[in-house]
């Protein structure tokens, strides 16, 4: 069994810090690692793949650095997020031809398992620019596997691809992590990666938030304090009968967009409890909106509270 | 470590028999192959056969023109085929081995093997001296051969001087591409502009210059005598070998430690 090993990685292009004292060991089973686009997700599996430099810190792999060292390949299967991939070939040339460069003994068997693992055997000889997205990301995979690596590192594997193509590679991974592989893919979907990863690595602008099973992020994600946008028949007797309960710690009253900025520190408290004030206030409500739920505002509260 | 991969089979499937079978050779065929196919299979491999088509065309309207005259076919040589076709197609060749595929993030594909990176690039710049050989150096001697016959050894001096062109020229043009997205721009601008221009008005600048060596040696060969060469033999040869041998060594290393940096 492999171990990647990312001890305070930092690593910044000019002046810009795209990754920022990261340190996280990935052993066997599915990682998942998590965060908004341009939080470093990428930046980091380059890393990890040995496609760039640390600017400081030390990416290892069973405690070989993977940075100069074209071994690590052998343990090792990369699935890119770029769409680059000799398009002239057909997918079985294309995975015939990875297979040869690793120099494997029988490159023709092993491509057969790998292009049939995948379920890509009708269209294998079938131009590679004839391909779906879907289907050059399975290709991609095969290429990928088709040395029987340890280590699986997929960046943003399941973009462009359709809910069945999507269980299919879930179940892949699965299985490969099932016996016994290192598998890490990145995603910035948290119900992706909540259903597939046994471990979750959440990274947000270049830093390191959190790190779990799917149950200790969601509790995190949860546990905090959430802002609504309230539109009543009465604002300010809403508001009032709101502040007298614990589960909200603050209440607005805007006036002249005649709404209430309502936090909520027990979120699942307060979403029970909100028609029930209105109603025993008397107030109508027109419109509840959570202000603050897009997935960079549930990151960036993760590295705050760090 | 090595050993789980063969204890645990993927799922699914049989267990390949995967003990690696290692090649002391630099030349990798499957990188041959699939260069060979980038380079030969895009639009702009049309331009391989475009340009010595041109050669061979205006050899032959030069000999109808102004018939056998051994000195219009080695200053149409020199001054046209070797000073600006030749440069050209190794621009094309030197820097379509490998440029597309860094752009395009296909490279990914060769450098994530147990394949040493010095290999690759030593792979690729053979490719790209074998095309400029062939559509480059060889229709250089076939016009020698329209213009003037076997007279003077211009054939043949041509030739050899067209292969070491095309030889120093891909070495520092696939360097150029491994370490620039703008490597086109810099090898026209060494091509067209230091050599060319440059190289006409301050005869200092020929001295640093793979067209005056290759004619160096070409001048050597050939009994007529060519209107540009000015760099001595015992110069020429040891910077051709020197530039050709620091680029492709240095290629190498650039490619070695290349950052594929992700898009985000």
């Amino acid at each position: 069994m492999s171990v990647l090993e990312i001890a305070g990685v930092s690593r910044w292009f000019g002046n810009v810090v795209a990754v920022n004292d990261v340190s996280m060991t990935i052993g066997p089973g599915v990682t998942g690692l998590l965060g908004p686009n341009g939080a470093g997700k990428s930046t980091l599996i380059s890393m990890m793949a040995g496609f760039l430099a640390p600017s400081a810190g030390a990416v290892t792999l069973d405690g070989v650095p993977t940075w100069r060292n074209v071994e690590i390949y052998r343990r090792v299967g990369l699935v890119p997020d770029r769409e680059g991939m000799y398009d002239g070939l057909t997918g079985w040339q294309f995975v015939l031809a990875n297979a040869k460069l690793h120099g494997l003994a029988d490159p023709e068997a092993a491509s057969h398992r790998a292009v049939t693992t995948v379920e890509m055997d009708d269209a294998r000889d079938r131009e590679v620019a004839t391909y779906s997205k879907g289907m050059k990301q399975r290709i991609k995979m095969a290429s990928a596997l088709v040395h029987d690596p340890a280590v699986l590192l997929l960046d943003e594997p399941f973009n462009g691809m359709d809910p069945r193509q999507r269980l299919h590679l879930m179940e892949l991974l699965r299985d490969m992590a099932a016996a016994g592989r290192t598998v890490l893919f990145s995603s910035h979907i948290l119900e992706e990666v909540e259903v597939l990863a046994t471990h979750i690595e959440v990274v947000v602008a270049g830093r390191h938030a959190a790190s779990g099973d799917f149950r200790r992020i969601r509790r995190l994600m949860i546990d905090r304090p959430h802002q609504y946008i309230v539109r009543s028949s009465d604002d300010r007797a809403l508001a009032s009968a709101l502040i007298a309960d614990p589960s909200a710690s603050a209440v607005e009253l805007d006036t002249d967009r005649k709404q209430l900025l309502v936090q909520a520190v027990d979120f699942e408290r307060f979403v029970l409890l909100l028609p029930q004030v209105a109603q025993q206030a008397g107030v109508r409500l027109h419109e509840v909106l959570p202000s603050d739920e897009s997935l960079e505002s549930v990151f960036s509260y993760l590295v705050s509270s760090r | 470590m090595s050993d789980t991969r063969t204890t645990v089979p993927l799922a699914g499937g049989p267990t390949a028999g995967s003990a690696p079978r290692r090649s002391m050779s630099p030349i990798n065929p499957v990188v041959v192959r699939l260069t060979l196919r980038v380079l030969l299979g895009r639009r702009r491999g049309l331009l391989f056969l475009a340009l010595p088509a041109l050669v061979l065309l205006l050899a032959l309207a030069l000999r109808w023109a102004a018939g056998v005259d051994h000195i219009v076919t080695v200053s149409y040589l020199s001054t046209f085929a070797i000073a600006t076709v030749l440069p050209l197609l190794a621009l094309i060749a030197g820097t379509g081995v490998i440029g597309p595929e860094i752009d395009d993030g296909s490279i990914v594909y060769l450098l994530a093997k147990p394949v040493p990176r010095w290999h690759i690039s030593v792979s690729k710049l053979l490719v790209a001296i074998g095309c400029v050989t062939v559509f480059g150096a060889v229709p250089i001697a076939a016009a020698a051969l329209l213009m003037s016959g076997t007279y003077g050894g211009i054939a043949i001096g041509f030739f050899v001087g067209a292969v070491l062109a095309g030889i120093g020229y891909c070495a520092l043009f696939l360097l150029l591409a491994v370490v620039s997205r703008h490597a086109v721009v810099f090898g026209l601008t060494y091509a067209l502009l230091w050599e060319s221009l440059i190289g006409n008005f301050v005869p200092g600048a020929q001295t640093l210059s793979i067209q005056q060596w290759a004619l160096a040696v070409t001048e050597r060969i050939v009994t007529v005598e060519l209107p540009t060469a000015s760099v001595s033999l015992r110069v020429a040869v040891p910077a051709l070998v020197i530039v050709t041998v620091l680029a492709s060594w240095y290629a190498g290393r650039r490619l070695r430690s290349l950052s594929l940096a992700a898009e985000e």
